[in-house]
Parts: structure tokens; C-alpha cells; sequence
């Protein structure tokens, strides 16, 4: 079953077609990758998936189901979370707080206003658990903005998790985090349930190779290739445009 | 892990010493100072008036210029509701708060489009459009003359508004009272820490399923109502009301208390609003001419000063902060 696909998908900002014809089909559980040199259309697609960018043409399935002409929030409803490259946190509250809240939403319970935050046991233990796999359960009442940028890097992800997502797009989770410390995020993402989708944008390459099963090219804008990690590597067209020469594979 | 987690969770919103403690000087006013419930009447309704205001402002981000457009409205319509419809003063403050929700509601629509400048003008023009219609239909309103002849029931049946103005500040103070703790409930909740993830990064609150606009309309509509109830509480107690609520220095006055308060911890309004009152009624009665000179020389130099650096020599707006931001005092 095909749990995330893409039609045809259009954007253009004026004159400029940000993203051409995308048909993207990432079958339920797959760890897939998105490669591509930069200004490729990556990050755009990740907004035009999740509803932040209005598409110019196309349409999207979740899980067989049309969500072209939902909200962001009501994609995020059903199951599609993403992360940001850049952090996206919520600087004054702690990773408790952002945490509980998400895992909150994800049960339905964000709109209720007269019982505490984390009065229901479903969402506390969640939370804990979610705050102690990424190793902030030692910050977990600091508020976020006190908090180092490698930690801050890992509650990206954490509160994506929160969501309880069934396809998670990750836009370059590990930016930006040192050397030393991308193993807990990484050992996170390996760790993920087997049915959960992953979409990974990257340029670590080791990383994609490592992570991912199948792996898309996109270049100004459109698909350019997509195969195995082997088959993308030894392709000479890839290698051309986006490798270089014979760093890898 | 989890139960440390319960315990933080819990932790954030359990009652402080210090917060029992300044309930308690409300009451102790009522016993200290008997001569001046007209003045103790006024903080309570202020503060009330820019608690609702720090709901949308502190907790949800939203900022607005015309606040007294839910307050006047609140005032006319109590003292409407008394003098046509019926004098029970509690059920005025009901149908009041039925009516504000209402209005808040309604003008709900035209905060969530745009950004802060944007939504400063719209609230700005909602305030002056309320202020015109309410000038304008002199036949329900009374116009520039006011509305006379609007005669209060008593409390519960028993309580008469008096001339010292004892039960209208009993009476303020208990609304105050429970729509403080309706507040303290709700932004402990997880509706309420959503509207702090909407004022800190709307992007990302939208990207963890929270219905963004659904949540500003209902807080801006909780807003309302509790500044219609302030409304309420000002023309029940003086049977009047007059366009001086709808005036644009009600809105500009609510936004000077949260900057002598401080947003979103909820004392900022009711400590700023006894603050502000006490200086207006000193000055006032030192310099009856140029009291707003002074006022606005005072908030010049707090601005001035800064508010950190005034943290040093006293933080009240942090006694009430959780860990290791209780420390007092310092350098």
C-alpha cells in the first residue's frame, strides 16, 4: 500500500516553477530519501506536502485518501508530521510542556481547557517516554530557548514524534548537530516502528545510505532519479549532477 | 522518569504561598480601609478588566488597541438589561456575558488575518466603530448625556448597592475572584499551553495539529467575555453608563497595566491595575491639572529603567515562577 503519494505536484512563485510535475509514490514503512543539490525544490515539497505552501496543480494522497484541500493541521491530524531544518520550537515553554502538548493534540485532548496539562496518564507517560529516549529528560523543565542547540536539535524531532505520525518527513534532521552527538538522533530514527513512513532530506550521504531503502533525486525542481541506494549511486546521470566524482558507492 | 515527569507537570500549576498571600490583601483592604470601597471597587474592576486582556495579549500573542470596545459594550449592556429588562444584577452580569461572548466571537474573524500592525489598526477601528455606533443611537444609549435613570436590584435579593460603594466592592472582587480562577484553569490546560505555542512559533503550533484559528477565536471570545463582565460590574455598581467606557484611553490604560504588571502570569493585570489606580488617584490628587503628566513620566522612566534591570531590586513577577527562578533579590 502506497502511504504517501503525489500527482503531478506544480508550484511556481511567479515566473519560477519551484516544483515541476513531482509523482512521488513512498509505500507504507519505507524509509525513503530525498537527495538534491541545493535550491533542488526539497524543502518547498516538504511545505507543499504538509499545507503550508498553497500547490499551483497536483494533487496528494495519504494513505489512499485525497488531503489536497486540508489544513496543515488537519494533515497533521491524520498522521502526516514533519520537522524543520531550521528549529521550529516553542521558545518559552520546556520540553515537557512541548512535548506533553503534542502528544496532547495527537490524542485529541488539545482543546480541552478545564483539566490540566498532563492530567491524563496516556500523555504524561508518552511524553517521559518520548523525553527520555532523546535524552531530555535531564533539561525537561529548562525553558527551550536556555536550552543548547544540540538538545534543541533533538526536541525538533522529539515533538514531531509526539505527533504520533503514521508518514514523517524529516528536513535535515541532523543540520547543524556536531559529529559527536547526531548518534542519538540517528539511533532514534533507527528506532522508529517498522510501519511509521520516513522521508528523509539529507545531504549527509553516509547517512542516506545508511537510513534509507529508496532514494529520489530531485534536481531544479523535478525528479530526476529514483532506486536503491546502489542503483542511485552508479548512476552516471546522479553522479553528474549531484555527487560529484566518485566520492561514493 | 515518569513519575518525575507527573510531578513537573503537576508542579506548574499548584497554588504558591505567595499567591494565597496576595488574595489575602484584597480582603484585608475591605477591613483596613472602609472609607475607600468606591477606590477599592475600581482597582478590582480594572483588574479584571486588563486580566482579560493579558489572556490575549500574554498567553496568545495577540495584541489589541481596542479592548474597551468588549468592556463599553459589557457596561451598556448590564445597564441596558437592568433598566429594561429586569434589575437582578447577577443575571444582568449572565446576559452580559452571553452578550460579549457573543460580540468577541463575531470579532473574532477580523483578528486572526494579518500581523501585529495589521491587527492593532483592526482592533484600533473596532473600538472606534463601537465607540460611534454607541454615540450615534442616543435613543438606546443616551448618546453624549449617558445612560440616566438605571435603577440595580439587590445582590441575591438582599444586598443593595450603598452609597459607600461596600457591596458593589464585595461584589467585584468575588467576580474577579472566580473568573481569575476560570483563568488560572485554563491556561494550566493544554488549550492554554496551545495558545502559548501559538505566541511562541504559530509555523510549528499549526505542525503539531493545534487548529490555530479555531483556538485565537475561542480565547479572544473568553476575553471578551470577561471584559463585558468588568463592563458590567463598573455600570451595576455606579448605575450608569456613559461613552467615557468605550473611550479609547480604557484600551490605551489596559495596555499601560500589563506593562507595569507584565504579560502572561496572570497577576500582571490585577497588581498593575492597583498600581495604576493608586497613582492616578495620588497624582490626581496632588496635581489635578497635570496628574497625566506625571503618569506618563513614571512610565517613561520604568521603560527607561527597563524591566530587567528593576528584576534586580524587587521581581514580583517572579515569585510565583516555578525552580530556580524564585531567587529574590540579587546584585
Amino acid at each position: 500500500m502506497t502511504a504517501l503519494a503525489t500527482f503531478a505536484l506544480n508550484k511556481r512563485f511567479g515566473g519560477i516553477a519551484a516544483t515541476q510535475d513531482v509523482s512521488l509514490a513512498i509505500a507504507e514503512g519505507a524509509r525513503h530519501a530525498l537527495i538534491g543539490p541545493n535550491g533542488a525544490g526539497k524543502t518547498t515539497l516538504i511545505n507543499l506536502l504538509t499545507g503550508v505552501l498553497p500547490l499551483s496543480g497536483g494533487r496528494i494522497e495519504l494513505q489512499g485518501k485525497d488531503i489536497t484541500a486540508l489544513a496543515p493541521h488537519q494533515r497533521v491530524r491524520r498522521g502526516l508530521v514533519r520537522t524543520f531544518q531550521i528549529n521550529q520550537l516553542f521558545a518559552q515553554l520546556t520540553p515537557l510542556e512541548s512535548v506533553a502538548l503534542a502528544a496532547s493534540e495527537s490524542h485529541r485532548l488539545g482543546a480541552r481547557a478545564w483539566p490540566r496539562l498532563g492530567a491524563s496518564a496516556v500523555v504524561r507517560d508518552e511524553a517521559a517516554d518520548i523525553l527520555e529516549r532523546f535524552r531530555l529528560a535531564d533539561v525537561m523543565s529548562r525553558p527551550t530557548a536556555e536550552l543548547p542547540y544540540g538538545k534543541r536539535r533533538l526536541l525538533e524531532v522529539a515533538i514531531a514524534i509526539a505527533c504520533r505520525p503514521r508518514v514523517l518527513l524529516l528536513d535535515e534532521p541532523v543540520a547543524g548537530v556536531p559529529e559527536g552527538e547526531r548518534r542519538e538522533i540517528l539511533d532514534t530514527l533507527a528506532a522508529l516502528p517498522a510501519d511509521v513512513t520516513v522521508l528523509l532530506i539529507e545531504h549527509d550521504m553516509d547517512l542516506v545510505f545508511s537510513f534509507a531503502s529508496r532514494i529520489s533525486v530531485m534536481v531544479g525542481g523535478a525528479l530526476f532519479a529514483e532506486g536503491t541506494g546502489t542503483e542511485i549511486a552508479a548512476d552516471p546521470r546522479v553522479r553528474a549532477v549531484y555527487l560529484g566524482e566518485g566520492n561514493h558507492g | 522518569m515518569k513519575a518525575s515527569a507527573r510531578a513537573a507537570l503537576q508542579a506548574a500549576s499548584r497554588w504558591r504561598a505567595l499567591e494565597f498571600a496576595f488574595w489575602l490583601v484584597p480582603v484585608a483592604a475591605y477591613f483596613l480601609f472602609p472609607r475607600h470601597y468606591l477606590l477599592l471597587n475600581e482597582m478590582a474592576i480594572f483588574a479584571l478588566f486588563a486580566l482579560s486582556l493579558d489572556l490575549i495579549l500574554g498567553y496568545a500573542g495577540i495584541i489589541s488597541l481596542g479592548h474597551a470596545a468588549f468592556f463599553g459594550f459589557g457596561a451598556y449592556a448590564a445597564a441596558l438589561f437592568a433598566k429594561h429588562i429586569h434589575p437582578d444584577p447577577l443575571l444582568g452580569l449572565a446576559a452580559t456575558a452571553a452578550g460579549a461572548a457573543l460580540f468577541g466571537l463575531v470579532s473574532s474573524v477580523l483578528i486572526l488575518r494579518g500581523t501585529d500592525l495589521t491587527r492593532l489598526m483592526v482592533t484600533l477601528g473596532i473600538a472606534l466603530i463601537t465607540y460611534e455606533v454607541a454615540a450615534k443611537m442616543a435613543w438606546l444609549t443616551g448618546g453624549t448625556d449617558g445612560l440616566q435613570g438605571v435603577a440595580v436590584g439587590p445582590i441575591l435579593g438582599r444586598f443593595e448597592f450603598d452609597m459607600s460603594g461596600r457591596t458593589a466592592y464585595l461584589y467585584s472582587l468575588a467576580t474577579l475572584f472566580v473568573l481569575f480562577l476560570v483563568a488560572r484553569r485554563v491556561v494550566h490546560s493544554p488549550f492554554g499551553m496551545g495558545l502559548k505555542a501559538i505566541r511562541d512559533n504559530r509555523l510549528r503550533a499549526a505542525a503539531i495539529g493545534i487548529p490555530v484559528n479555531r483556538r485565537l477565536a475561542a480565547v479572544n471570545t473568553l476575553a471578551a467575555t470577561m471584559a463585558g463582565m468588568a463592563g458590567a460590574l463598573l455600570s451595576q455598581s455606579t448605575s450608569f453608563a456613559s461613552l467615557d467606557v468605550l473611550a479609547f484611553h480604557r484600551s490605551a490604560e489596559a495596555l499601560l497595566v500589563l506593562v507595569i504588571g507584565g504579560t502572561g502570569w496572570l497577576y500582571g493585570g490585577p497588581i498593575g491595575a492597583v498600581v495604576f489606580t493608586l497613582l492616578h488617584d495620588r497624582l490626581a490628587a496632588l496635581t489635578p491639572q497635570y496628574w497625566q503628566f506625571w503618569v506618563g513620566a513614571i512610565l517613561a522612566g520604568l521603560v527607561l529603567i527597563g524591566r530587567e534591570r528593576l528584576r534586580l531590586i524587587v521581581r514580583p513577577w517572579r515569585w510565583f515562577a516555578r525552580g530556580d527562578a524564585v531567587r529574590k533579590g540579587g546584585a
